[in-house]
């Protein structure tokens, strides 16, 4: 099969694409800047710009669409334009040049607002319920390409969990660097029940769901390794495996909260780039329960994770010790 | 008032909270005047498969919506009728004032229009108990078509019992310058019953019960029902109520189930008790927290569905009956007349002979049958220490048919008043205490008072009788005791909720007594202490001396080495019986003993450790500490049943490789006499009813034996789901049984965690944590929804703060490595406490569905405070 995946920069896109060549396939990668592969059609562009994917999807079977912009801070504008018009560029240009599976990279929280998840399963995006923008801008696009599911081109949504594992700039990046400053707080208790999902499953799922469609079209799946562990521990684990000194210190869950919001303002008056030193959405991740219901994604996709938590940590730990 | 037209005709609207818009049926019919009205019904509709109609009939003021629940909840062959009565709920507004009589003559004429025919059930609440009863009366004289197989009654009443002022809320309501305020121009009436509630009533179910009195005009029949009722006896409406009362008399053929809601403050358990006694043979079934509209309260529909499901089916033939049994015969045998029958110690204890107990016995037996006014039948409390007292009181009561009721002190006041509700004693024999107690709670019964009782005082604590002058009065003779007749109710701690009281038989009692005789070889050499409650009583049924030590038997934790050591000295004692606290307990004050002779302890030849599991190391230790001589044993079983099986520590100690240790801990052997089965559970950890004795299946164990509980008291529906099939009970434990018929016990089926790969037991994972280092003991419990939950794990460790914490990394990753290697599941979390909760009795059962919520709300990122 001939699978496009876009994003592929990203460490779960490097993955995805690995995993896909491995298992024989002719990879074709699409984003703006070159992803440093070996083996792949490459193509550089924005996700927006029609011309450049409608290239780009000449002779592709199957689709992974994974680029978005998941910063925790920023304009809407940009969120909708990548998130929301990217997606439909994609779709509309995969539906053109007749490509017959779609896999739309989505995540868990495009259907919750905030409020604690224990062993749900995956309920309907949502935009009003959704929290923030990369969470609003995911949950229409997933409605969008969801809703366009049918037989000539059956799409479904992975919402894989905190994907995790080396080389993880997004949560193992900054937890460790914020430990090694001595600013990594433990919000609340530290004790709320996090699922995450080790890299290596969650590109297994992305495959496993090409290879489920058509018979999952129209389905979202929340993806995880199906072994929660409080925030607490996660922590504690990488920055163990890091070989950092962490000792927790503990701030008030509300004022976490309260406190990031009042950061994220002024960052965004203030005009700097990049992120401020907690965002309102980080510590409303770090302090309520997110873990979900894995019975109907396994079942469904035929998968179950092949690394285990326990192997991860050992992982990690050696490429802190090679890095 | 002119009648409603059809088209402007109110009606229950399409998106109603819980209604569906199939059962709305208006039916005219004419009334007792001969004129038509029109009927608005609950109607589920007929099919060819009805083999049933329930006609359901509200109260005031309430409407079909009350027996929603029951509609959806019948199976496809039963219809349920549910009328709104004229001048209620969607039913027509005549503006005519309708009494009981006219009601009555209603719903005749309705059911004649509907042709009600064959099999009928009635199902009734508040005041539509008094008219769906004086409908009943009639049809079942002169209908030869419709067969009334079933009578089901709600929150009602026939009569005002004297001992009650008539419902206070009623007579308020009743008040001419408040009834119409009250009743009509406002709601507050109707949302006053909303008060009543037990647990809140949700707003979209008050929207519902409102929905058909949203003006002045449509309420004005509540006001008129309040004002029928018949509180006086000129009343109008008194003739007919108590003709409706007494016929109650004639339907001793009718099935009954009397459905009770004990938190109603107009319709409480005196009116219960009034029915029960009209109705000797109903089934009845008593939530203790439910309000008056017991249907919102508790699952009244599931719980006449299954009733229904009983109704003429063959079912349990009825054992035969029971060789003559007398639980006190041991006490009249001249061989041991002279031998000490029960030794008190402590300063001022008391010391009788058989022949001294029997006679005493008899005089007590004779004086509570006699002067005491205590009936073959009655219950009796008895709220008496272990001891002489308590043993002369309760084989008194065996003697003469009463039946004793005791209910564990260890349950603390607010239980135990919740018990002496349920059971409702005719009598109360107590101590000082416990009648000053009865008298501030007020407990129901006639006092009686263990000590001699001046005039003064008997006013003071309301005693009609004591036991020294009834030992006093004149002879009569004593009736023949039923061996299956009701002949105890016992109330002991349950590892949550409020405590059931079980009842026995005296043949039950007396399979029970025979069972521990030939289970542990127990003959006339022998002689007991009993630090366990339940075997304190049967001493003298044994024909054994016995001794209590001097501690407080409801908290094991107060025996001591020199409090065991003494009593065992006084009679010599060859068995001693306590709880593993007890044990424990002993052995942490083993110091006390110094230099004393401890020769005495050289002759126990059986260590008897029950009430709780009881880790073979604690059974080692008191062996080879205390009583060397002893084979040590460990019963299982449950106030229901006891024992089921049982191990010794010498098999405890040397479980062979076939062990299912990852289901459970060994509990030994049935004791013979006792069936097992296993009734496994489903991915879901449901039992799924079909029982096997295949070895290594978890599931819910069952046991059958002749000395098992009857029934519980006024709990029929847990009752019937604790009664499978014919003679067994479902424990609530799950266990597995091994090749060699060995029982494993893993935790109860409550506690089971539903893990997305099948269900696990909390003990293999606990006793896997409880083996590391540092942890003292711990819970394994599950979080998240059924079929996804987690295992996670709360310890109670050495090293904690007073404020729970999480455990360290190497401590998370010896324990997940535990219970991994013991039961394959993982672990989510592992928090540690101080103390785990665990219930007062046994100071051992952990309580672990507090636990569980607990967990829930600590790991969903909630506040940590101790379990």
């Amino acid at each position: 099969m001939r699978v496009l995946v876009t994003g592929a920069t990203s460490l779960l896109g490097r993955h995805t694409v690995a995993r896909l060549l491995d298992a024989g396939h002719d990879v074709v990668v699409f984003q703006r800047t070159p992803c440093g592969l070996d083996g792949v059609v490459e193509h550089l562009g924005s996700v927006t710009d029609a011309n450049v994917v409608d290239t780009a999807m000449a002779g592709v079977d199957g689709v992974i669409h994974l680029a978005a912009k998941v910063d925790p801070v920023g304009d809407w504008a940009d969120f909708e334009a990548i998130n929301v018009e990217g997606a439909v560029t994609v779709h509309a240009a995969a539906r053109a040049a007749g490509v017959s599976r779609f896999v739309y990279v989505s995540s868990p929280s495009v259907a919750h607002d905030g409020s604690s998840i224990s062993g749900d399963g995956a309920a309907p995006a949502d935009p009003e319920r959704a929290h923030g923008h990369y969470s609003v801008s995911k949950a229409m696009a997933e409605r969008a390409v969801l809703a366009a599911s049918d037989n000539t081109m059956p799409v479904v949504a992975v919402r894989p969990h905190l994907v995790i594992g080396p080389g993880d700039t997004q949560l193992i990046g900054r937890i460790v660097d914020r430990a090694r400053k001595g600013r990594m707080p433990l919000v609340g208790s530290g004790l709320a029940l996090v699922d995450t999902t080790w890299v290596d499953n969650a590109a297994a799922s992305l495959l496993a769901a090409l290879d489920a469609l058509p018979g999952v079209g129209g389905r979202a799946f929340v993806v995880s390794n199906g072994e929660p562990r409080t925030v607490h521990e996660l922590i504690a684990r990488i920055t163990a495996a890091a070989g950092v000194d962490w000792s927790p210190r503990a701030v008030p869950a509300r004022a976490a909260i309260a406190g990031g919001a009042a950061a994220e303002a002024v960052w965004e008056r203030s005009g700097r780039g990049g992120e401020p030193p907690m965002t309102a959405f980080g510590a409303e991740q770090l302090s309520t329960a997110h873990w979900f219901d894995q019975r109907e994604t396994r079942t469904a996709l035929g998968w179950a994770p092949e690394v285990s938590l326990a192997d991860g940590w050992v992982r990690l730990a050696a490429s802190f010790n090679e890095g | 008032m002119k009648p409603e037209s059809q088209a402007s005709r109110p009606r229950p609207a399409a998106d109603l909270y819980g209604w569906d818009a199939s059962w709305s049926r208006f039916v005219d019919a004419p009334d007792r005047r001969g004129v038509t009205r029109c009927w608005h019904l609950l109607d589920t509709g007929a099919t060819s498969t009805t083999r049933l109609t329930v006609l359901a009939v509200h109260g005031n003021p309430t409407w079909s919506y009350t027996w929603r629940h029951l509609a959806a909840a019948v199976p496809d062959d039963v219809r349920v009728i549910a009328p709104d009565q004229l001048e209620m709920g969607f039913s027509e507004r005549s503006g005519e004032l309708r009494r009981l009589g006219d009601r009555i003559a209603d719903l005749v004429a309705l059911t004649d229009v509907l042709e009600l025919s064959g099999d009928v059930v009635v199902v009734a609440h508040d005041w539509g108990g008094p008219v769906s009863l004086g409908w009943l009366q009639h049809v079942h004289a002169s209908h030869d078509a419709l067969d009334v197989v079933g009578l089901v009654l709600t929150n009602t009443a026939v009569h005002q019992p004297p001992e009650s002022s008539a419902p206070t809320l009623i007579r308020n309501a009743r008040r001419p310058l408040w009834l119409g305020q009250v009743t009509v121009e406002t709601s507050a009436f109707l949302r006053g019953m909303f008060e009543l509630s037990n647990p809140r009533t949700p707003a979209e179910v008050r929207r519902g019960y409102l929905a058909p009195y949203d003006t002045p005009n449509r309420r004005k029949a509540i006001g008129e029902f309040v004002a029928d009722i018949p509180l006086e006896a000129d009343h109008p409406s008194a003739a007919v109520l108590d003709a409706v009362a007494d016929g109650l008399a004639d339907l001793g053929d009718v099935p009954t189930l009397l459905v009770w809601g004990a938190g109603d403050r107009v319709f409480s358990d005196i009116y219960l008790h009034d029915l029960e006694a009209r109705l000797p043979h109903a089934d009845v079934h008593r939530h203790p927290k439910a309000g008056h509209l017991v249907s919102e309260d508790t699952d009244v529909a599931s719980i006449v569905v299954d009733w229904l499901e009983t109704l003429g089916a063959d079912g349990e033939t009825s054992p035969p009956p029971s060789a003559p049994v007398d639980l006190s015969a041991a006490l009249r045998d001249p061989a041991i007349a002279d031998r000490v029958a029960v030794r008190e110690m402590g300063t001022d204890g008391r010391t009788v002979t058989f022949g001294e107990l029997d006679d005493v016995v008899q005089r007590t037996a004779e004086g509570l049958f006699g002067t005491g006014g205590v009936q073959v039948g009655d219950r009796v409390a008895l709220m008496i220490p272990p001891g002489v007292d308590l043993a002369i009181a309760l084989y008194a009561c065996w003697r003469m048919g009463a039946v004793p009721v005791l209910i564990d002190g260890g349950l603390g006041p607010a239980q135990m008043s919740a018990a002496m509700k349920v059971a409702d004693p005719d009598h109360l024999i107590g101590i000082r205490r416990a009648l000053a107690a009865a008298r501030t709670l007020r407990w129901p019964g006639r006092r009686i008072a263990v000590e001699p009782t001046n005039r003064v005082a008997r006013r003071l604590l309301g005693v009609e009788h004591d036991l020294p002058s009834l030992q006093d009065a004149p002879s009569v003779t004593l009736p023949v005791v039923d061996p299956d007749a009701e002949a105890a109710v016992v109330f002991t701690s349950g590892a949550t909720g409020p405590s059931k009281g079980v009842r026995y038989s005296a043949a039950r009692i007396d399979a029970q007594i025979r069972t521990l005789v030939e289970q542990y070889d127990i003959s006339a050499n022998d002689s007991l202490v009993a630090a366990f409650a339940p075997f304190a009583l049967y001493g003298p049924a044994m024909g054994l001396p016995s001794t209590v030590p001097d501690m407080d038997v409801s908290s094991p934790g107060t025996l001591t080495a020199a409090t065991l050591l003494d009593a065992v000295e006084a009679v010599d004692a060859s068995l001693v019986f306590a709880s593993p606290a007890a044990i424990l307990s002993v052995l942490e004050t083993l110091d006390e003993l110094g230099g004393r002779d401890r020769t005495a302890l050289d002759h126990v030849r059986l260590l008897l450790s029950a009430g709780a599991p009881v880790p073979g190391h604690v059974l080692r230790a008191a062996v080879d500490r205390l009583v060397p001589n002893a084979a040590a044993h460990t019963p299982y079983g449950m106030t229901e049943c006891l024992p089921v099986a049982d191990i010794d520590l010498v098999s405890l100690e040397s479980l062979g490789p076939d062990a299912l240790h990852h289901l459970g801990v060994c509990v030994g052997s049935p004791v013979d006499g006792v069936e097992l089965l296993i009734d496994p559970l489903d991915k879901l950890g449901v039992p799924t009813g079909r029982p096997t004795t295949e070895p290594g299946v978890l599931g819910e164990v069952r046991v059958r034996a002749a000395h098992q509980r009857l029934g519980y008291d006024r709990l029929w529906h847990t009752t019937h789901l604790a009664s499978p099939a014919d003679g067994w009970h479902a424990t609530g434990d799950v266990g597995a049984v091994d090749t060699d018929g060995r029982l494993w016990i893993g935790g109860r089926t409550g506690h089971v965690i539903r893990t997305a790969t099948g269900p696990v037991a909390p003990t293999p994972i606990e006793r896997a944590v409880d083996m590391l280092d540092g942890i003292r003991r711990s819970a394994a419990v599950g979080v998240g929804p059924a079929g996804a939950q987690v295992v996670v794990v709360i310890a109670e460790t050495s090293d904690v703060g007073r404020r729970p914490r999480q455990s360290s990394l190497d401590r998370i990753d010896r324990i997940r490595a535990a219970v991994t290697e013991a039961t394959g599941h993982d672990v989510a979390a592992c928090l540690e406490v101080a103390s785990l909760p665990v219930d007062r009795r046994h100071n051992s059962k952990i309580d672990r569905t507090h636990l569980a919520d607990w967990a829930t709300g600590v790991l969903e990122g909630g506040s940590v405070r101790n379990p």
